[in-house]
C-alpha cells in the first residue's frame, strides 16, 4: 500500500502531507509530477494546498487540466481513495470530481486559524475511527474557502449525507459565528457518491503531531491507513 | 574603448541621477579620466546610492560585533549565516522596503518579502519562517503624545496598514513560508513614513551552503527567472532620497510581485544547486543586473561581461542603461561550470523558468556590458564596490525638543480608575493584540510552527528531523530612541533577545534594520552613531554578533523624520524544542514569580523614566524624561537564568515584561486560557501608576509549580537577581493589590476582549462591514 | 482582431467584493447608485487565423470552459476588429 502526494508548480503543503503521511502515519508515500499520467500504483492520493499556477485564474482552475489529474479523475472513477486538502479540494471541485465551487471568503481577507469542525458523516473512508457528531479542531489557512452550489445540488449532498464536516462551535453547534468564510450551510468537507473521494477546507496535515498544536488531524490519516490495510 | 552613444553628460543629468559633481570627478578618475558613457552613468548611480553603498553608515557599521564561534558568514553576503548544530546552518536577515511601501503599499510590501525571501535561498537555505516589522501613523483619534497628528492622516493610515498586511499576506502565503508574527507599533511620526522591514529566515546543511561569488574564467554567467521589464528603474536611489510631493508622481518605478514565481524559482534554484554544477548565484535585488553582476565579479575576483541582446526582456526596445537598471522581481543570476550548462537549464525547464545564457566570466576585474557586439559600458568592479565613497558625515549632538522632567500639572495616586487605566492600555494600538494581522498570514504552513505569532514572545520553529528548534523576536521602540539613541537601541537588542530567551532559547546572532532619517543633516547622523553604539554595546554584552542588516535613511517626508528606529532580529536555538517556554499560565493555583535584574530606582528616576511609557503617551498624552536605566550584565544574567531554568523544566511559562509594564504584562499572561489571578504587590514611596504600568527593563513573569518557588529563588539570588513571589494564578478573576489595597480587579475574559478586538475596531470605524443576507 | 471577456459572479451569488465597494461609495457620499458587482476582464489578442464567426464560437469555448466557473460564475463576450 503507497500513498501519492501531487506536486504542481505552487504547491506547498505537498511536504507537509508527505511528513505526516511518511514520518507520523509511518507509511510508504511518494510525489507525482502534475506532468505524469502515471500514479505509480499509489492506493491513496493526496491533492495537497498550495497555489497551483498561482491560482491567478481562479483557484485550482488550470491545475485540472494537468496530465495528473486525468489519471486522478480515472482512478476516482474506479474507486481509488482521493483525498483534496484546501487547494486540493478547489482542484476537485474544478476538476468536476466534487460538486460546487469555493469562493473567496466573505471576509474577504485570508484566514490562518484553528476551527472546529463538526462531523456530520463518520462512515467514509476518511472519518471512520471518528464518531458522528465529534467536534475536531483543525486549522483552515485559504483566501477561497467560501463553498457554494446550488440548492439542488444542496439538497443532494445533504440527502446522500455527502457533507461530511461542518464549522461549528466547540460544542457543536452549527452556528454563524463558527463559519470563518461564510461557507454554505457551514460545510467545510464534502465526498463523493462514492465516498472515496473527499475534498475539505482545514488542513488535517498541520494538526498531526502534539508539538504543533493538535493531533486531531491526524485521524483523517488514521481512517486512511486503515482502509487501506483492509483494502 | 569604443563608446557607441554620444553621451551628453550635462551637470543637471548628474544631479538628476543623485550624484554630486566631486561624486562625478571621481568617477571620471575610475575611469581613467574619460567620460562615463550614459549606461555607465546609471550604473554607478545606482551603486554608488546610499541604499547600495552604505557611503554614510559603513564608518559607523564597522562597530558592530560580527563574529562568534557560531558565525558561519557575517555581513557582506546575501544572508548573515550562523551554526545551529547537528550540521545545520541558517541563514538569516532583514531588510526594509519603507519607500515602495508608501507609494504602493500591496505590491511596496509584497515585494519586499519577495526581496528577503531571494537573499536567503540564493544561499541554498530554504525559506522556514518570515516575520515583519511595520511602524504606521496613528489609526485611532485617541491617541495622545507628540507631536499632534492631522486626523486626516488616519483614514490614509488605516489604508496604510490594510494595504501592507494584504501584500506581505499575499507573497508569503503563496511562496508557501510561514510568518511568525513581528511587531507593529503606531507612532504620528511615521504618518508620512511608514516603515516595513521583512526578515526571513531559512535552513541549510552546513556543508551545502552558496556564495554570490564568480569564479573561473570563461565560465557561463546564466540568468534565470522572470522576464526584465522597466519596473523599478531607479528604485535604488529612490530609497536614498527624502519624499515630496513630486514621489507620488513616481510610482511606476514601484515593482510589482508574483510569489508563484519566486515560489518556482526557489524549487528550480535549491534543485541547480543540487546539481553541483552551480559556482555562484546572486539575486537581482535593488539596482538588478548591475548590481549582481559587479558584485559577484568583485567577490570572486574576477571580471563579467554581459550581452544586453540576451536578456530576456518582457518590453520592447529597451536601451542598455533600462536594462542593466530595471529592478524587475524574482530574477537571479547564476554562474555555472562551463560543460554543465545543461544540467542547469534542464532544471529550469522542468520548472517552466527561463534560464538564458548571458554572459561569462572574465578575468580583467571588468564588468563589461555589451550591445549587438559594442560595448557600452566599461567599468572595474571595484570602481563600484570598494571604490565607492565613504562618506564621515558630521555628527551633532542632539536633543529631542521634550522635556527631561516630569511636567509640574502631572499628578498621580489621586485614586484614579487603575482598572480603566488597564483596558485603556490593553486596547491602545501599541499593546493590543494583532490578531487581525496575523490570521491573514499563513503561519502554519511547512508544520514546523511551534509557537506561533500572537502570544507576545518569540515565533518558534522546529527543524524536522532533529530535536532543535529555533525561536525569532524583532524588536524596536522609536519612542525611547528618540528620547536617548543609545540607550534605546541598546534596549532593541535587550529585548529582542529576552524574547527568545522567555521561549526557553539561547540567543545565537542577530540582523538589524536601521531606519532613519536624512543623514546630511549633522543631528541625524548622530542619532545613527549614537545607535551603533548602543548596539555595539548591548551586543557585545549579551554575546549576539549581527552578521548583516540593512540601512535605511532619508525616511522624511517634507522635512519630517521619522523617530531613529532601529529594528534588531534576534535568533536563539532550542537544543530541544519540546522545552520551549510559552507565555501563557497553563492553570490556576500556580505561582507567580517576577525575575528581576533592574534595580528600582529612585523616585526621581522613575519619574523621568515613566514619561518614556506607554501609560504615558496613551493615558496621560505626554512624553518626557529617559527611556528606563538598563543594566546590561544584569541583563545577561536574567536570560542565562532564563534558559537553564527552561532546560531545567522549572517553568510553566515565562512572559517579558514590556509596553504597559507588569500588569499589562500579566493579563497577556493570563488570555490564552482565560485565567485570572492573585496578585500581592508592594511598594514605599511610588504611586501606583509606576508600579503597575512603569516600564522597567529586564523583568520577566514567570509560571510554576509552587513547589518549585524555592529552587527559582535560590538561583536567582546566586546570580544578584530578585525573583519575587507576587501571587498566583486562579480561575477567572484577574486581583491585584497594591499595599494591601485592591487597585485592579476584572475578568480576565473581559480584559481579552477588549485587547483582541480593539484593532479590528479601530480599523472598522470607518468601514462598513458586508452583512450577510 | 481583439476579443474581450468579461466574467462576473452570477447574480444569485453574493459578490462580498461589490458589496463591500457599494457600501464604501455610498459612504462615501457618492449618489445614485444601486448594485456594485465586481468581475474579471480579458483581452484576447487574435492572429486572424480563424473567420470571425469561428474566432467567435472559439472565443466563447475558451470563456466557458476555462475562464469561468459555470457554478458561480458567467460571461460576455465581445469581438472587435482592429484597424
Amino acid at each position: 500500500m503507497k500513498f501519492g502526494v501531487i506536486i504542481f508548480p505552487g504547491s506547498n503543503c505537498d511536504h507537509d502531507a508527505y511528513w505526516t503521511i511518511q514520518q507520523v502515519a509511518k507509511q510508504p508515500v511518494t510525489f507525482l509530477w502534475h506532468e505524469s499520467h502515471d500514479l505509480e500504483n499509489c492506493d491513496a492520493i493526496i491533492v495537497p494546498g498550495g497555489f497551483a499556477y498561482g491560482d491567478y485564474l481562479r483557484t485550482g482552475a488550470i491545475a485540472r487540466f494537468s496530465p495528473v489529474m486525468e489519471a486522478v479523475g480515472k482512478f476516482a472513477v474506479g474507486g481509488g481513495l482521493v483525498l483534496g486538502i484546501c487547494n486540493g479540494f478547489q482542484i476537485l471541485c474544478e476538476s468536476g470530481l466534487l460538486p460546487g465551487a469555493l469562493m473567496r471568503n466573505v471576509g474577504l481577507k485570508y484566514v490562518c486559524k484553528p476551527v472546529h469542525v463538526r462531523v456530520e458523516n463518520a462512515d467514509t473512508p476518511f472519518t471512520n475511527v471518528c464518531r458522528e457528531g465529534e467536534v475536531l479542531t483543525i486549522p483552515i489557512g485559504h483566501m477561497e474557502g467560501n463553498y457554494f452550489c446550488d440548492e439542488a445540488t444542496l439538497h443532494e449532498l445533504r440527502r446522500e449525507q455527502r457533507i461530511v464536516f461542518r464549522y461549528a462551535t466547540s460544542s457543536g453547534d452549527i452556528a454563524p459565528d463558527a463559519n470563518p468564510n461564510g461557507s454554505l450551510d457551514n460545510i467545510a468537507g464534502i465526498c463523493n457518491q462514492g465516498r472515496n473521494v473527499l475534498g475539505m477546507m482545514p488542513h488535517p496535515e498541520r494538526y498531526s503531531e502534539p508539538e504543533l498544536g493538535g493531533t486531531d488531524g491526524f485521524r483523517i490519516f488514521q481512517s486512511l491507513v486503515g482502509v487501506m490495510v483492509e483494502r | 574603448m569604443t563608446t557607441v552613444q554620444i553621451s551628453l553628460i550635462t551637470p543637471e543629468l548628474i544631479r538628476e541621477h543623485g550624484l554630486t559633481p566631486e561624486e562625478y570627478e571621481k568617477i571620471k578618475q575610475l575611469l581613467c579620466g574619460r567620460e562615463p558613457t550614459i549606461t555607465e552613468l546609471g550604473i554607478f548611480s545606482v551603486m554608488w546610492s546610499e541604499h547600495c553603498s552604505y557611503k554614510s553608515s559603513r564608518v559607523h557599521l564597522k562597530r558592530l560585533p560580527t563574529r562568534s564561534r557560531r558565525v558561519v558568514q557575517g555581513p557582506g553576503e546575501n544572508a548573515g549565516i550562523i551554526d545551529i548544530g547537528d550540521g545545520w546552518a541558517c541563514a538569516f536577515k532583514i531588510e526594509s522596503h519603507n519607500h515602495p511601501s508608501f507609494i504602493e503599499p500591496f505590491q511596496g510590501a509584497a515585494t519586499g518579502v519577495g526581496g528577503i525571501l531571494r537573499d536567503i535561498f540564493t544561499m541554498g537555505a530554504r525559506p522556514v519562517a518570515v516575520m515583519d516589522s511595520l511602524r504606521f501613523g496613528p489609526i485611532t483619534r485617541s491617541m495622545g503624545g507628540t507631536p499632534a497628528t492631522s486626523t486626516l492622516d488616519i483614514p490614509k493610515n488605516h489604508s496604510l496598514l490594510e494595504g501592507v498586511v494584504s501584500g506581505i499576506a499575499s507573497y508569503g502565503n503563496c511562496f508557501g513560508v510561514p510568518n511568525l508574527g513581528g511587531e507593529t507599533k503606531f507612532e504620528p511620526c511615521y504618518s508620512g513614513n511608514p516603515l516595513v522591514n521583512a526578515f526571513a529566515l531559512g535552513l541549510v546543511r552546513k556543508d551545502q551552503i552558496f556564495y554570490a561569488r564568480a569564479a573561473g574564467e570563461g565560465n557561463p554567467v546564466i540568468y534565470v527567472g522572470a522576464k526584465t521589464g522597466r519596473d523599478g528603474i531607479h528604485g535604488a536611489t529612490m530609497a536614498s532620497e527624502e519624499f515630496s510631493e513630486a514621489s507620488e508622481a513616481k510610482r511606476p518605478n514601484v515593482q510589482v510581485g508574483d510569489p508563484f514565481l519566486e515560489k518556482l524559482l526557489l524549487e528550480a534554484c535549491l534543485e541547480a544547486m543540487q546539481s553541483g554544477a552551480v559556482i555562484g548565484i546572486q539575486d537581482m535585488g535593488a539596482a538588478g543586473l548591475t548590481c549582481s553582476t559587479c558584485e559577484m565579479g568583485a567577490r570572486g575576483h574576477v571580471g563579467i561581461e554581459i550581452e544586453m541582446d540576451r536578456v530576456p526582456q518582457r518590453e520592447t526596445g529597451m536601451s542598455p542603461y533600462e536594462i542593466m537598471l530595471s529592478e524587475s522581481q524574482e530574477r537571479m543570476l547564476l554562474v555555472a561550470q562551463k560543460g554543465r550548462e545543461h544540467e542547469v537549464f534542464r532544471v529550469f525547464e522542468k520548472w517552466g523558468l527561463d534560464a538564458v545564457e548571458v554572459g561569462r566570466v572574465t578575468n580583467d576585474g571588468k564588468m563589461r556590458v555589451l550591445e549587438h557586439g559594442a560595448v557600452v559600458a566599461e567599468i572595474p568592479n571595484e570602481a563600484l564596490t570598494d571604490d565607492a565613497p565613504v562618506y564621515k558625515r558630521p555628527l551633532k549632538r542632539w536633543e529631542p525638543p521634550v522635556p527631561r522632567e516630569m511636567p509640574a500639572y502631572i499628578r498621580f495616586g489621586e485614586a484614579g480608575d487603575l482598572t480603566g487605566h488597564l483596558r485603556r492600555l490593553l486596547a491602545s494600538p501599541n499593546i493590543c493584540g494583532k490578531r487581525w494581522i496575523w490570521q491573514q498570514y499563513d503561519h502554519m504552513v511547512q508544520t514546523n510552527t511551534v509557537e506561533a505569532p500572537g502570544t507576545g514572545n518569540a515565533g518558534v520553529i522546529r527543524i524536522k528531523g532533529s530535536q532543535r528548534g529555533l525561536a525569532m523576536a524583532l524588536d524596536g521602540n522609536g519612542r525611547w530612541c528618540y528620547l536617548d539613541p543609545r540607550l534605546g537601541a541598546m534596549h532593541a537588542v535587550a529585548e529582542a533577545a529576552r524574547n527568545v530567551a522567555c521561549a526557553g532559547a539561547t540567543p545565537a546572532g542577530a540582523t538589524n534594520c536601521l531606519n532613519f532619517g536624512n543623514p546630511e543633516k549633522p543631528q541625524i547622523m548622530w542619532q545613527f552613531s549614537q545607535v551603533i553604539d548602543g548596539m555595539t554595546r548591548a551586543c557585545e554584552e549579551l554575546e549576539i554578533p549581527i552578521t548583516g542588516g540593512n540601512v535605511s535613511f532619508y525616511n522624511e517626508t517634507l522635512g519630517e523624520g521619522i523617530y531613529p528606529t532601529p529594528v534588531l532580529a534576534v535568533v536563539g536555538i532550542l537544543d530541544d524544542v519540546h522545552k520551549a517556554l510559552r507565555p501563557d499560565f497553563i492553570e490556576p493555583g500556580r505561582a507567580i514569580v517576577l525575575l528581576c535584574g533592574s534595580e528600582p530606582g529612585d523616585a526621581t528616576d522613575a519619574e523621568a523614566e515613566f514619561g518614556s511609557s506607554e501609560y504615558a503617551k496613551e493615558i496621560l498624552g505626554a512624553l518626557w524624561g529617559y527611556p528606563p536605566d538598563l543594566d546590561l550584565e544584569k541583563e545577561a544574567v536574567l536570560q542565562k537564568i532564563l534558559i537553564d531554568m527552561a532546560q531545567a523544566g522549572l517553568l510553566d511559562s515565562a512572559h517579558d515584561c514590556s509596553e504597559g509594564g507588569l500588569v499589562v504584562t500579566l493579563a497577556e499572561c493570563g488570555f490564552a486560557r482565560g485565567l485570572g489571578m492573585n496578585i500581592e504587590l508592594s511598594s514605599q514611596d511610588l504611586p501606583a501608576e509606576f508600579i503597575l504600568f512603569g516600564e522597567d527593563a529586564s523583568r520577566v513573569v514567570v509560571s510554576c509549580d509552587p513547589s518549585n518557588l524555592p529552587r527559582i529563588q535560590e538561583e536567582a539570588v546566586k546570580y544578584g537577581l530578585s525573583a519575587d513571589s507576587i501571587g498566583e494564578t486562579a480561575s477567572e478573576r484577574v486581583e491585584i493589590r497594591l499595599n494591601g489595597r485592591l487597585v485592579v480587579s476584572a475578568e480576565i475574559g473581559k480584559l481579552r476582549d477588549e485587547y483582541e478586538c480593539a484593532l479590528e475596531k479601530a480599523l472598522w470605524a470607518d468601514v462598513e462591514t458586508v452583512t450577510i443576507a | 482582431m481583439k476579443a474581450y471577456v468579461y466574467v462576473s459572479l452570477k447574480k444569485s451569488v453574493l459578490d462580498p467584493q461589490g458589496k463591500t465597494i457599494q457600501s464604501a461609495l455610498k459612504k462615501m457620499g457618492y449618489k445614485g447608485l444601486e448594485d456594485v458587482r465586481q468581475g474579471k476582464y480579458f483581452e484576447l489578442t487574435l492572429d486572424g487565423g480563424l473567420p470571425r464567426n469561428d474566432a467567435e464560437a472559439e472565443v466563447t469555448r475558451i470563456a466557458s470552459e476555462i475562464l469561468t466557473n459555470p457554478v458561480i460564475e458567467e460571461f460576455q463576450v465581445r469581438l472587435e476588429e482592429q484597424p
